[in-house]
């Protein structure tokens, strides 16, 4: 045990991983600085597209909403990798299965009610016009 | 405890210890919670039980989120989101925070090396950025009310500056918190405990901007093509 390089992390480690700890740096600082400048390289990439989308006009009008949630969940996808080092190894199985739940429920709600709403929308008649209809 | 080998913890890192889905069947006793692997350590119990408290803060944003995409275009013939988001501000903002999560990634390095004075450096800086992001959105805030666009005049800026406000209300607190945790860090040095807590508000800080990133796209930018 005492022959390994000291790391950050604590025993009984080894098998977990704190979400936010980053298993392939460790304490190599040069390693670290690496990963987020790259986050931060991938992040930054991402956001002038979506900047991009909205201003130019190449992507046809009504798609761009489809392009920017496309572009927002990229987005999210790298800052979860590259700045909270959630991974799909081993040790990050209970950090990754919260997320995966979280995920679930967000997107349940958030979709589901976008989806109820415009059902509702186009399916119930506002008062006003079937107050003209009975008259 | 039973001595464990360097050579063994290589192949654990490399196998799957709790082997989930690869057919191997059976358990094997160094994996945490199986025989005497023992409880999962405390800094890995901290940061996971702080991980579900953000998916749950993310669970209500996503609510938060819904009632703007249901009410985005109901201004009650008030302004619309055309009429009111600048997207320079919202580009400023976003370089803001950004380059604020990123110091705080190089601020976890330098907790990690036990370095005070990078500590020190990197947090002020996230701090900074941080602070300046908040000016910005206040003040844009405080122009909106100016125009007559507060969260009363339509259902539209009510879900607005519910969505918005409560993503700024966090990174308030989270300034507070950065604060304190310099202050810790100065005053107490790299202990556990400060650590564990500088782990939970790493990972809060990371969290609000993966918050940002759906308002400024979903919020800021789609407000601008609606």
């Amino acid at each position: 045990m005492s022959s390994e390089p000291p790391t950050p992390f604590e025993p009984g480690e080894e098998l977990d991983r704190a979400p936010g700890d980053d298993i392939e740096a460790g304490t190599n600082v040069r390693a670290g600085v690496y990963g987020y400048l790259l986050g931060l390289a991938l992040a930054a990439g991402l956001t002038v597209a979506s900047f991009w989308a909205v201003q130019s006009h190449l992507i046809y009008a009504p798609g761009i909403p489809m392009a920017l949630a496309v572009l927002a969940v990229a987005q999210m996808g790298i800052h979860l990798i590259f700045f909270l080092h959630i991974t799909t190894g081993p040790d990050n199985t209970n950090n990754v299965l919260a997320l995966a739940f979280g995920v679930l429920i967000a997107g349940l709600v958030a979709l589901g009610s976008v989806w109820i709403m415009a059902h509702l929308n186009h399916n119930v008649m506002p008062m006003s016009e079937l107050m003209q209809m009975q008259r | 405890m039973s001595v464990v080998t360097p050579a063994e913890r290589s192949t654990w890192r490399e196998t799957d210890p709790y082997v989930l889905g690869h057919g191997r069947g059976g358990s094997v006793p160094y994996a945490t919670g199986h025989g005497e692997g023992g409880p999962a350590s405390k800094r890995v119990v901290v940061g996971f039980g702080f991980w579900i408290f953000l998916l749950s803060d993310i669970v209500i944003f996503s609510c938060f989120f819904a009632s703007y995409a249901v009410l985005a275009r109901e201004t009650a013939s008030g302004p619309s989101a055309k009429d009111l988001f600048d997207l320079g501000n919202t580009a400023l903002q976003t370089g803001f925070l950004l380059a604020s999560t990123f110091v705080c990634g190089l601020a976890s390095l330098a907790v990690d090396l036990r370095n005070q004075k990078w500590t020190q450096v990197t947090l002020l800086v996230t701090g900074l950025l941080g602070l300046g992001f908040l000016v910005l959105e206040v003040r844009e805030f405080a122009e909106f009310m100016s125009r007559g666009a507060g969260p009363s005049r339509s259902a539209f800026l009510s879900a607005f500056f519910t969505l918005v406000g409560s993503h700024g209300l966090h990174v308030t607190v989270g300034l507070l918190w950065l604060g304190t945790m310099m202050a810790q860090f100065l005053a107490k040095g790299f202990r556990q405990d400060i650590r564990h807590r500088f782990l939970c508000f790493s990972l809060f800080w990371h969290t609000l901007d993966i918050i940002w990133v759906g308002i400024f796209n979903l919020v800021f930018l789609v407000g601008t093509v609606l």
